[in-house]
């Protein structure tokens, strides 16, 4: 198994996760989080993920992965089944936001989520110069994007708000260095923990 | 590379011990029909059994000579370098108890009477044939399987495995299976029961003392099953409405390609296969529900497995579709096991399973290299 370090962002999400915790990661990918979790945390893990092949990536590391779109839910699993819920650079894609935040405290004690910041400066600056917004963490044109609900650092706990749920706890970056001062502003990516209130 | 494993030779195995079957009926003895493939290593972990479905056998790969039209049934996926790889692992292929293809059957001959067993062989349930298959295990030496793997009928022995024997088999892969028939299901299989039963040459199943075969039931049954087998949109690719002659001919002959297709896949299959033994599988598909003697909770039921899953099911597969390859994840998930579930997109419908191609392949692949590193295969 790979010792290399872990994508910033996804370190940020590992730093939450308590040794020997349950584990699941929607749209896990080829497995890269949850591989690292189980070397170095002992978690206990499952993957979702909706791309063939990075379902057989994820055998390949040995991840126990269900194959299947996010937006037809989490009925599969059981209430409070997991510890930890972790939803990354996803959100922003899916069609029934407020659905999967629901499905993830359904389905786990902690929700772990990351996303591009839409609040970021160089969003503001393109919008301001009148261009959509292309950048790091927002990679697309307007008309090849999956992105389809963006929002600010203060829009997503407004969310939480409206949906019985708090943050507790945020780390913001840019370029993988975490963002401390006028984080709306000079953030890209936002990691944001989050439970019922 | 990939290749055959080349030119096979079956085995048959005597047990000589009596079973007792969940009908309450009791055999003397019986002889399975077996090919294996690789070789077993020292410690005896390296070893997978293949479990098959309603019309298979024990010739799962190579050839039996070198001019054999056709290869085993699942030549693509067993073989030096293939996904279950014969250079690491101990491939055992078993024709089931009450098969037509070497195990003893409804066409086996009694000893008591001198004539082939017909109406009184029993029915057979997958419990039946896992408690078969573990005394296979037992006569190879073999105290866990690395895997037990099947499709479709045979994904339901994998299952039963895991259930009966948690403690002998460390893996299963169920592929294009499901937890129990649905009502349309059996009611298929029913209308091919049908077909057969009241084909005159049936005898109420002792036709082989006629010296005849219910050819035209079993042909019907095979049909039948066929269309179910393959999807509408697979179909319509391969034959569309295509005609023989290029024009209609006002008659019942044969006209439409997907006629003479159905009718050339029943003949062929009437001349190999016994009715008896068609009749027992499909039975053995319908009374198929490990659920039911925990209450009807499948959950409570896979609780007792040990095993890890790898669970696999096909877009266009109606008769085992993926929302029953779910409820088997879901069951799975809800009973703490470990699973892994894909759901491959393809147009072959049930057949699917069978065929080759590069994402099913590649994740079987994956999870039997998983498999051969802890066994150290």
């Amino acid at each position: 198994m790979s010792t290399r370090p872990l994508r910033p962002d996804l370190q940020r999400i590992a730093d939450w996760i308590t040794p020997d915790a349950s584990v699941l990661d929607l749209g896990c990918g080829d497995g890269e989080l949850l591989a690292w979790l189980a070397r170095h945390k002992h978690t206990r893990n499952y993957g979702v993920e909706i791309d063939v092949d990075s379902v057989t990536a994820c055998v390949e590391k040995g991840i126990n992965v269900i194959h299947s779109d996010l937006e037809s839910g989490l009925t599969q699993f059981e209430d409070g089944s997991f510890d930890f819920v972790v939803l990354s650079l996803t959100i922003q894609a899916m069609h029934n936001v407020e659905g999967i935040l629901r499905e993830m405290l359904r389905v786990g004690r902690t929700g772990l989520v990351t996303f591009p910041n839409f609040g970021y400066w160089e969003n503001r600056w393109q919008i301001m110069i009148g261009r959509m917004p292309v950048s790091e963490t927002i990679p697309y044109q307007w008309y090849n994007t999956p992105n389809i609900h963006f929002c600010t650092l203060y829009d997503f706990d407004g969310l939480l708000g409206k949906l019985g749920m708090r943050n507790t706890g945020r780390v913001v970056l840019n370029e993988g260095h975490e963002i401390t001062v006028l984080p709306n502003l000079r953030g890209s990516l936002a990691v944001v923990r989050f439970e019922k209130v | 590379m990939t290749q055959s494993v080349g030119i096979v030779t079956p085995q048959k195995i005597a047990f000589e011990t009596p079973i007792t079957l969940s009908s309450g009926v009791t055999l003397p003895r019986y002889d399975l029909m077996v090919e294996t493939y690789g070789e077993l290593n020292a410690a005896r972990s390296n070893a997978i059994l293949i479990c098959h479905a309603l019309s298979g056998h024990h010739h799962v790969a190579g050839k039996h000579r070198e001019d054999d039209k056709a290869p085993g049934w699942w030549d693509t996926m067993i073989g030096p370098g293939k996904p279950i790889d014969t250079n690491r692992f101990f491939v055992i292929g078993v024709n089931n108890l009450g098969g037509c293809h070497g195990s003893t059957g409804p066409s086996t001959i009694n000893p008591d009477t001198g004539q082939p067993f017909g109406s009184t062989f029993p029915l057979v349930l997958v419990r039946d044939w896992v408690e078969t298959q573990v005394r296979l295990a037992d006569h190879f030496g073999i105290r866990q399987f690395a895997a037990v793997v099947g499709g479709s009928l045979g994904g339901m022995q994998a299952l039963r495995w895991t259930i009966t024997h948690p403690e002998r088999v460390r893996h299963a892969l169920v592929i294009a299976s499901a937890p129990k028939l649905t009502a349309q299901n059996i009611a298929f299989n029913d209308v091919a029961r049908q077909a057969i039963l009241t084909d005159p040459d049936f005898h109420g199943g002792d036709y082989y003392q006629h010296g005849v075969v219910p050819r035209r039931g079993l042909r019907l049954a095979r049909m039948l099953g066929h269309i179910t087998y393959l999807s509408d949109d697979g179909m319509g690719e391969k034959f569309g409405r295509m005609l023989r002659s290029g024009e209609y001919k006002y008659g019942f002959d044969v006209e439409f390609e997907i006629e003479s297709y159905l009718r050339y896949q029943g003949d062929k299959f009437s001349d190999y296969f016994d009715a008896n033994t068609y009749l027992l599988m499909t039975k053995a598909l319908d009374y198929f529900d490990p659920g039911r003697f925990y209450g009807g909770d499948l959950v409570a039921a896979l609780r007792e497995a040990h095993a890890k899953f790898l669970v696999v099911s096909f877009t266009s597969d109606w008769r085992f579709s993926p929302e029953r390859s779910r409820e088997i994840v879901k069951a799975l998930l809800d009973a703490k096991r470990d699973v892994t579930y894909a759901e491959i997109e393809s147009a072959h419908g049930h057949d699917a399973f069978l065929m080759e191609d590069p994402p099913y392949h590649n994740i079987m692949r994956a999870y039997l290299n998983r498999i051969a590193a802890e066994v150290n295969a």
